[in-house]
């Protein structure tokens, strides 16, 4: 792939000037802990960014060199200049991948930013679906894929197993399948060499108008929005103004620049290239993964294509335990949504908890990393409600209502609902096959086929409805294959589906928060096994506490919880007095975790246990 | 004054205890009144209580398993040290099968003032539960030695909601103790200590978890015997006839108080801080041996955390509390509204179902404004 046409090193050397050439613009696809950071930190090191002597483990995830430096160097985009094997210069961009199945959209934006993909798995453990799903979005945006074993120097390395594998997974042969050890550095070079030689450089138009495509943006507190962008055609070059094309707003570039690996203004970024750029804006949806850049005064005609709106597949209500943080929690919403497109949420208030938002994400690890940051950052006690996808229920006047609190599940006539549904990929040893089966059927999982990556590992494809998932399905999986499975999913439409609300009664009221939507044939045990599990969670009290569930006005289970008579130690002594106090502390503590709904104390484990009753689990 | 002793060890107990088995060679029980006087004299050189000493409680372990002119010597040198009041009163903790008649007497003439026996029950299949050595016949007799020997002062203490007890079982016992004449009993609840044998019998499902329920129902029942047999409650767990409330009991229910703890793993409470002594018996005996005061580790009590001590153990008495400010009289006439206390002239005493609930009252007064 070389094209016999010498560039001086200066002119590879300077971003702005770098003939496409000379680009090999890749990234890495791997699964987490299959070293990837090691990798990148030995190309980097291979490569001069960084002294051996700077050289720090993983220097591309180091959070506090980012709040020294004031802005958010991530291992987004890293150009590497780079002598290859065959004497001449090249300049690399090592473009980053997030590792998680939320992320399927920013991945593949990343990826479409990328000529080649270096898909790097463990030589002990072999590929993983998420890395399998990663490998066909590759593959589906026609990178070329550099099949890679890492971590050969394991003594449980099996590289001759893998090797095939990989090989029978990509269709290629065995024997091209590299060999490294990020950790010694051993075949890196030879790596970057492939990657020169295999890597295809950027093929756009350096002379057309220019169109750049956004794989991501984040939120620096001291820059505002650091754009990182992929140059397709044309050239950006800073004091420019410039275009979003989805919404057609218009900035002016204030920085342009390379990161290699501190951030560095460029006099600008050439057709090929990999870079930054800052407007001031303060709001990442101002400039949004998968958007197409160009010039305001040199417009393109056409966008690069392949924008999506962040959609949000799962909603949870998020309810201060005081509720006198409303504020602080609308607040605090606020300002993590500058650097999370994907956030949305908007003010609901339920008769349990009180004000608070109903949130959408992208996934549950969204919500969970939106919740975690939410206590952590900003100090607050939170109650997640059980999360929930979205339903689409069509009345039989063909009214329709878009449901995305069960409680908010419409009454009376309804002819249809719809529910999302996923489509799933699942890697499992062929021993758990029959397991895994098993666990799908129970989630209503439909089959869509099933294939040997190797003799003793399984790729399961199926239908499922995202509902069935979203809570506990993958921690099942999990515990059901020793830890073995590994899943991924994307969102694939939706199907009508018998689904029935069913209700949660406290003395007789009504709890919304505790609301579920359920398939009609699993209610019953759902209502049995959430009652049995809230009589478990909700301590007693100093009265009677009957708890019911209901569909409509059919009460379908109930438990009681009896009355507490005694909570008392009975003694008291001088030993004991320190002891009981700190008992009393942590009760006291304790109490601030309990949401009064009604006159009954609730602990918060209570409202996220809803869903990880449903059927099976009661059975362990 | 802390005894580390037992002849053997019961499975349900967690005090600070061991039997001669357990602490092998190189302990000596024979000199351990000796090192009780060492740390009296030490801690006499460095704390100064204004008020003469006004009771002594020896509890343990088993006390009486040392020769009577032990505790009495020891007494003899906390009189030397830091003097006892005209009136105080002392107290010993004992066994039934561990004292006599010329045991009581000696104690008796050596100022000792009150006795404790571990009666535990009546019924033989509980002792056995329990690992007592004694039976049920014992405690009667004992009292009555006590009695002979001049102790006015002679309490019980029993345990209810041992796994195997009934509802007569516990009848039967607190009769028993009614008839042997004493004037004050204790009553405790059964709790499962962790590191107990019997803590291990209830994880291997061996003994079944004792029922909260059947707890407050056994308490219910003892509250009825004894204050129908004249006794009055005065703290959750103790009943005494008029004026023979133990006093030494009150102690560490008044958080203004002041005691030292001697001996292994005592506690003391003096100005705010709380103190503990080393636990093992050899390690304490060491400390001593080279003129050290053996504290493990103290606990300096902050203005807030007295503040729950305070309400925490107030509660727990008959004199109950007296509102504190507006909001500590809203809480306090809301749990008079839903039955857990009544309310004598200005201040406000738990009610029979209140004490069974003690810790929801502490909780809800320590919301309120200080």
């Amino acid at each position: 792939m070389t094209t016999g046409q010498q560039h001086s090193r200066s002119a590879v050397n300077t971003p702005g000037s770098t003939p496409a050439e000379a680009i090999r613009n890749f990234c890495i696809i791997a699964h987490i802990d299959h070293g990837k950071s090691t990798l990148a930190d030995r190309m980097l090191q291979l490569t001069g960014v960084v002294s051996d002597r700077q050289m720090r483990a993983q220097y591309l995830d180091r959070m506090d060199i980012e709040r020294e430096r004031g802005i958010t160097i991530k291992s987004q985009a890293v150009r590497l200049p780079y002598q290859a094997g065959d004497g001449r210069d090249y300049v690399l961009n090592l473009i980053d991948t997030p590792g998680h199945v939320d992320f399927t959209y920013e991945v593949s934006r990343s990826l479409a930013a990328c000529e080649g993909a270096v898909l790097l798995v463990d030589a002990a453990q072999g590929i993983e679906a998420q890395t399998l799903a990663n490998l066909y979005l590759a593959l589906e945006n026609d990178l070329l894929i550099i099949p890679v074993l890492n971590k050969i120097d394991l003594p449980s390395a099996q590289p001759e197993k893998y090797a095939a594998e990989l090989a029978h997974i990509i269709g290629c042969d065995a024997a091209d399948v590299l060999r490294v050890s990020a950790k010694t550095g051993e075949g890196v070079a030879d790596l970057l060499d492939a990657v020169v030689d295999l890597v295809p450089p950027p093929a756009g138009d350096p002379e057309a108008n220019p169109r750049a495509l956004i794989f991501d943006s984040v939120y620096d507190p001291y820059r505002g929005v650091v754009t990182y962008v992929r140059v397709v055609d044309g050239a950006l070059s800073p004091r420019e103004r410039i275009t979003m094309m989805s919404t057609g707003a218009t900035h002016e570039a204030l920085e342009i620049g390379v990161i290699s690996p501190e951030p560095k203004a460029s006099a600008g970024l050439a057709a090929g290239e990999v870079g930054y750029l800052i407007t001031g804006v303060k709001d990442v949806r101002q400039s949004r993964v998968g958007d197409t850049v160009t010039s305001a005064a040199r417009p393109a005609a056409e966008s690069l294509g392949g924008y999506r709106d962040p959609r949000p597949m799962v909603f949870a209500g998020l309810y201060p335990i005081d509720g006198s943080d409303y504020p602080l929690l609308r607040d605090a919403l606020d300002k993590l949504k500058l650097n999370d497109a994907a956030l949305v949420y908007e003010p609901e208030s339920s008769a349990a908890l009180g004000f608070g938002f109903r949130c959408g994400f992208l996934g549950l690890l969204h919500l969970e990393i939106v919740r975690e940051r939410l206590e952590r950052e900003f100090n607050l006690d939170l109650i997640s409600t059980a999360p929930n996808v979205v339903y689409r229920v069509i009345m039989e006047d063909a009214a329709e209502h878009v449901v995305t609190n069960p409680s908010e599940f419409p009454q009376g006539k309804v002819a249809e609902v719809f529910e999302p549904i996923v489509r799933a990929t699942i890697l499992a040893p062929s021993d758990f096959v029959g397991t895994v089966m098993e666990l799908c059927q129970q989630r209503r999982g439909t089959m869509l086929g099933m294939d040997y990556l190797s003799e003793d590992r399984v790729e399961l494809r199926y239908t499922l409805p995202l509902a069935e998932i979203v809570f506990d399905f993958f921690d099942q999986l999990k515990s059901r294959t020793r830890g073995y499975a590994s899943l991924d999913y994307e969102p694939s439409g939706e199907q009508a589906s018998e689904l029935v609300k069913v209700d949660i009664l406290l003395q007789g009221e009504k709890v919304d928060a505790f609301s579920a939507i359920v398939h009609k044939d699993k209610a019953y045990a759902y209502g049995v096994a959430l009652t049995a599990r809230l009589r478990e969670l909700i301590p007693r009290q100093q009265f009677e506490v009957p708890i019911q569930a209901a569909i409509g006005s059919r009460v379908i289970a109930r438990e009681t919880i009896r009355a507490i008579r005694k909570d008392v130690l009975a003694k008291c002594y001088g030993g004991d007095i320190s002891r009981k106090r700190k008992l009393l502390e942590r009760q006291k503590e304790g109490k601030k975790r309990m949401k009064m709904v009604g006159r009954v104390e609730v602990p918060q484990e209570a409202f996220i246990a809803a869903l990880s009753t449903s059927g099976e689990t009661t059975q362990k | 004054m802390h005894v580390p002793y037992c002849r053997t060890r019961c499975g349900y107990c967690d005090f600070n205890t061991y039997t001669a088995a357990e602490l092998g060679p190189g302990v000596s029980q024979a000199s351990f009144a000796g090192d009780l006087v060492t740390e009296i004299d030490l801690v006499g050189e460095q704390w100064h209580p204004e008020a003469p000493v006004d009771t002594v409680f020896f509890g343990g372990g088993t006390p009486t398993m040392l020769p009577a002119s032990d505790l009495v010597g020891v007494l003899d040198r906390i009189d030397e040290v830091f003097g006892l009041a005209s009136d105080v009163e002392v107290t010993t903790e004992a066994n039934p099968e561990s004292v006599d008649y010329d045991y009581l007497a000696e104690l008796r003439s050596g100022g000792f003032t009150r006795l404790s026996l571990g009666m535990q029950s009546a019924s033989t299949a509980v002792l056995a539960a329990l690992d007592r050595a004694h039976t049920p016949g014992r405690v009667q007799r004992v009292v009555a030695e006590a009695r002979a020997a001049g102790f006015q002062r002679v309490s019980v203490d029993l345990i209810y909601g041992t796994p195997g007890e009934s509802d007569d079982d516990w009848r039967d016992s607190l009769n028993a103790a009614v008839e042997a004449g004493v004037d004050h009993v204790s009553a405790y609840a059964l709790t499962v200590e962790d590191g107990t044998a019997m803590a291990a019998a209830v994880r291997r499902g061996k003994l079944p978890v004792p029922d909260p329920d059947i707890a407050a129902a056994r308490y219910e029942v003892a509250d009825e015997i004894l204050t129908g047999a004249g006794f009055e409650w005065y703290e959750i767990s103790n009943w005494a006839r008029p004026g023979q409330q133990c006093r030494h009991n009150l102690g560490y229910w008044d958080v203004d108080a002041q005691w030292w703890g001697f001996g292994p793993g005592a506690h003391g409470h003096v100005g705010d801080l709380r103190l503990v002594n080393v636990k093992h018996p050899k390690l304490y005996a060491e400390e001593l041996a080279a003129d050290r005061l053996p504290l493990a580790e103290y606990e300096v009590v902050s203005a807030e955390e007295r503040r729950l001590e305070r309400i925490m153990l107030s509660v727990r008495l008959r004199r109950g509390v007296s509102p504190w400010s507006d909001s500590a009289r809203q809480v306090l006439e809301q749990l008079v509204a839903e039955g857990l206390m009544t309310r004598v002239g200005e201040r406000f005493v738990l009610s029979r179902t209140g004490r069974l609930l003690a810790d929801t009252a502490t909780l809800r007064l320590a919301e309120a404004d200080a």
